[in-house]
């Protein structure tokens, strides 16, 4: 086991060296000035250009620059933006938590509605019910995200008034930023209103959750019914229900553990989509995430916030993508032999 | 039960805290340049800074145009009319903030340092935010105020070098707004000059609270303000650039107030109960103005021939949708020197064809026309507009190419005069005739960038120059009359039309009023709560 969490962690060391060699080449591939786009400053003086070159190491070769490169992601210097003359990490610091925010939320409606729906749609696949989720399965499955968004702010933002159409919390709220998790600065805050503030907040989460959720669950909803019907065919069932246990038993002490394990896997692969459709919802929401700032920063030709932008999505995406296989492999005792 | 029940009744109306409960949110379509109205001109930041953190010596009452006492209590003049002595307010405190505390209430120390930073080179703030000053500049004012001296506490004396009947309504704009000399010495102490701009400290009816760059702006109630205290707890600019979004959040109620609804939407807006619009004339002007500096348009017949060319009645309708009056001269005609007596210039094309043979252009040439980007009052679709007259002035074989830049290169690259004519406008700051003129069209305002026509002609500098010079309004309106009618023969920028300004807010939100000269006022929006 310890040899398998080794290699794991040898091939994310691996990958990441790829990704930070595609990053630093990004340097030299987009336009510009090397310095500029490495530096993130716009008006170098000449005196100050040597200096900044010495310090980069960009009158070296490749190798050395990549080092220093490296030295510099590590010790948390990443230049600054084009666009706010700010330091990226912080930039970044301050957006990815509302970005990770919003996918966990839609990760966790995914399994509280997808599995059981899954579930129930296995249990009788023939039948009127397990029809009407996998038709609305697939129609979730192909609507196009950012139309879905906008039918829901039509209807129940400008339509019916209920829900707002931007943002995380009502500008009025003065929420300070600690962790950069709404629901928890809100609880950070220690202001005597925290519950109307965490209600507002709540609604103001509510659409972009269901949007970003709906193509999870959708998968959840094929993959949980799909392997679920392939657990119910196995022996192992049918001999359990031939010793007498009911619908019910069979299903929780048997069924599913077997039947979820194919589901975690899933969750690692469709992580990359998430994110994807993540900067969609973010765009549509004014939610101000990474992903957002990301596509902005592709506008503004903001070639530093690019850079470090692709750099911490695909790490992020790499690592849960490793997380989910070192955890299907904790449950998975044959995957663990191996 | 009964505390179930509780539950579900405060849920419906739920006990918000106050800066919630009475907090404004203006939603505006840009982030401010700076936190220092002296140091812009554009209406997005006058609107989000001015009137709301600062206050300045004279206001200007909205329904009369007259200049009123604001934190001068009254003045006089001398006999000359180059001597402005002014006694100030006493009681008059300054925000305090989380980076500043003032020890000390408003005194005509604070005046001397404002207005020593826009003239005195040697002045420490002088050069911070590079030194410009467009509104002081495009009025001469470097040239025209000799001396800003502190008589006494409460008393401020200007030395003019020549009489200047413009110079009260001048101190009465919205860049006039007064800062602090104790928080200039105390940003200068702790090495961070450039907060002075950043993090302001006004005497006005709000004060600072946090900045995040094309996000928000808050403010909160200044507590101690002299006059009565602001109805909102708290301020928030939300900054939504995009139209269709600001509509959105106006219907849902995330925004109270909008600026510059889409004229077009102006009908959607109205059919719905939660949401009012107000309207005004306001004292703007759009304008199509000609590098003059460049052939061919250094002919006045030129210039006549291509503005003679133009349909501007369709103009108004396709790109006003009617919200506008016809502009027959730079002045709109609320103005009290609007001449009425000036010609309407025909929109007659064939007319055009035989002034253009006349210049010696009889095979019409290229040119371009650059329409700004940006939706402004006085013009809210710069491109559509530009694609018309495009076809208009193809009829008299002026073959015209659109430019359009992003708004802060096109501007700057107006000021280096690259184009051959432009499709901007202007918005007054205040009630004097002469903020159509000076800033717009004088030999000054072409030095500085400011004049779009890049106009400098001797003749018209005389005669807004002596219309200055006496305060006997008869006079000063034949100066401006015979201006006029000279601008009307000499066509350097050919006005299109004055537009009226809306805002649209929710029915409950009441106290605001559009003000004509220049940015809005939040200090008495009430909201009431349901």
């Amino acid at each position: 086991m310890i040899l398998y969490l080794l290699r794991r962690l040898f091939l994310l060391a691996f990958v990441f060296i790829a990704l930070s060699i595609l990053a630093f080449s990004l340097g030299y591939l987009f336009p510009g000035n090397t310095l500029q786009n490495f530096t993130g400053m716009t008006d170098i003086s000449a005196e100050m250009a040597t200096q900044l070159t010495a310090e980069y190491r960009l009158d070296s070769g490749y190798i050395q620059q990549y080092i220093a490169y490296l030295q510099r992601i590590f010790s948390g210097d990443w230049g600054l933006s084009f666009a706010s003359k700010q330091p990226l990490l912080q930039e970044i610091k301050i957006l990815l938590p509302a970005t990770l925010e919003l996918a966990a939320y839609a990760l966790l409606v995914s399994f509280f509605v997808g599995i059981p729906l899954g579930i129930i749609a296995a249990i009788k696949p023939e039948g009127i019910v397990s029809r009407i989720i996998s038709a609305l399965a697939i129609a979730g499955y192909s609507i196009p995200i950012f139309w879905w968004a906008l039918l829901l702010i039509m209807l129940f933002s400008i339509g019916l008034g209920w829900l707002p159409t931007a943002g995380r919390i009502s500008v009025l709220y003065e929420i300070p930023h600690v962790t950069g998790f709404m629901l928890a600065d809100i609880l950070l805050a220690n202001s005597q209103h925290q519950t109307e503030a965490l209600l507002n907040a709540l609604r103001h989460t509510l659409l972009p959750t269901i949007v970003l959720a709906t193509f999870p669950t959708t998968v959840m909803i094929r993959f949980t019914r799909d392997s679920m019907l392939d657990v119910w065919e196995q022996s192992y069932i049918k001999t359990a229900r031939a010793k007498g246990l009911n619908r019910a038993q069979v299903l929780y002490r048997h069924a599913l553990r077997n039947a979820l394990l194919p589901v975690i896997r899933q969750i690692g692969l469709q992580f990359s989509t998430l994110i994807t459709l993540a900067m969609i919802t973010e765009v549509i929401f004014s939610w101000p995430g990474i992903g957002r700032w990301l596509i902005d920063s592709i506008y503004q030709r903001n070639y530093p916030a690019i850079q470090a932008g692709l750099l911490v999505i695909s790490t992020l995406v790499i690592s849960v993508n490793m997380l989910t296989e070192i955890l299907h492999t904790l449950f998975n005792p044959l995957a663990r032999k191996r | 039960m009964s505390l179930l029940m509780a539950t579900v009744v405060s849920a419906c109306q739920p006990q918000l805290p106050e800066t919630v409960r009475s907090g404004l949110v203006y939603c505006s379509e840009g982030s401010p340049e700076s936190f220092n109205p002296q140091l812009v001109t554009s209406g997005t930041t006058i609107d989000a800074i001015s009137q709301q953190l600062y206050d300045r010596l004279l206001d200007i009452d909205p329904q009369s145009g007259e200049l009123k006492p604001l934190l001068a209590t009254h003045w006089q003049v001398n006999d000359s009319g180059t001597v402005y002595e002014f006694t100030l307010r006493p009681d008059v405190q300054f925000h305090q903030t989380e980076y500043f505390s003032p020890s000390r209430a408003f005194n005509s120390d604070d005046v001397v340092f404002t207005f020593n930073r826009i003239m005195d080179k040697s002045h420490p703030f002088h050069y911070q935010g590079g030194g410009n000053y467009p509104f002081f500049q495009s009025v001469d004012w470097a040239n025209l105020v000799e001396r800003v001296i502190a008589v006494n506490s409460n008393t401020v004396r200007f030395e003019l070098s020549r009489p200047d009947s413009s110079f009260l309504s001048n101190l009465a704009t919205d860049f006039a707004a007064i800062l602090s000399a104790e928080y200039g010495a105390s940003v200068l102490a702790q090495g961070q000059p450039g907060r002075i701009d950043s993090h302001p400290v006004g005497t006005g009816p709000f004060r600072f609270k946090e900045y995040q760059k094309d996000v928000l702006i808050r403010y909160y109630r200044h507590k101690t303000y002299w006059r009565e205290l602001a109805k909102p707890e708290q301020l928030v600019f939300d900054i939504v650039p995009n139209n269709a979004r600001r509509m959105a959040k106006l219907f849902t109620h995330e925004c109270d107030v909008v600026a510059f609804p889409r004229v077009a939407e102006l009908g959607l807006i109205s059919q719905r109960p939660d949401v009012d619009v107000q309207e005004s004339t306001s004292m703007n002007v759009g304008f199509w103005a000609f590098n003059t500096a460049k052939p061919p348009f250094d002919n006045a017949k030129v210039r006549l021939a291509l503005a003679m060319a133009i349909n501007r009645e369709a103009i108004l309708q396709a790109v006003y949708f009617g919200y506008a009056t016809a502009a027959n001269s730079v002045l709109p005609p609320t103005s009290w020197a609007y001449n009425a007596e000036l010609p309407q210039l025909p929109f007659d094309q064939t007319q055009a064809k035989a002034l253009l043979a006349e210049a010696g252009y009889a095979n019409g040439f290229s040119m371009d026309i650059w329409a700004m980007p940006v939706q402004r009052l006085y013009n809210p679709n710069a491109l559509k507009m530009a694609e018309m007259m495009q076809a208009d002035l193809a009829q008299i074989g002026v073959r015209a190419t659109i430019v359009s830049y992003e708004w802060n290169s096109f501007r700057r690259k107006l000021s280096n005069n690259e184009h051959d004519s432009v499709l901007i406008g202007w918005s007054a700051d205040n009630a004097d005739p002469d903020n159509f003129f000076r800033p717009l069209l004088s030999c000054s305002a072409a030095q500085t960038g400011t004049n779009r026509a890049n106009w400098c002609d001797a003749n018209f500098d005389r005669l807004i120059s002596q219309a200055l010079l006496t305060s006997d309004q008869k006079q000063r309106r034949s100066y401006y009359m015979a201006a006029q009618q000279y601008l009307a023969e000499q066509m350097p920028l050919l006005s299109i039309a004055h537009s009226q300004r809306f805002q649209a807010l929710n029915s409950d939100i009441s106290g605001i009023d559009i003000n004509p000269y220049g940015g809005i006022s939040l200090a008495t929006a009430v909201k009431d709560v349901k």
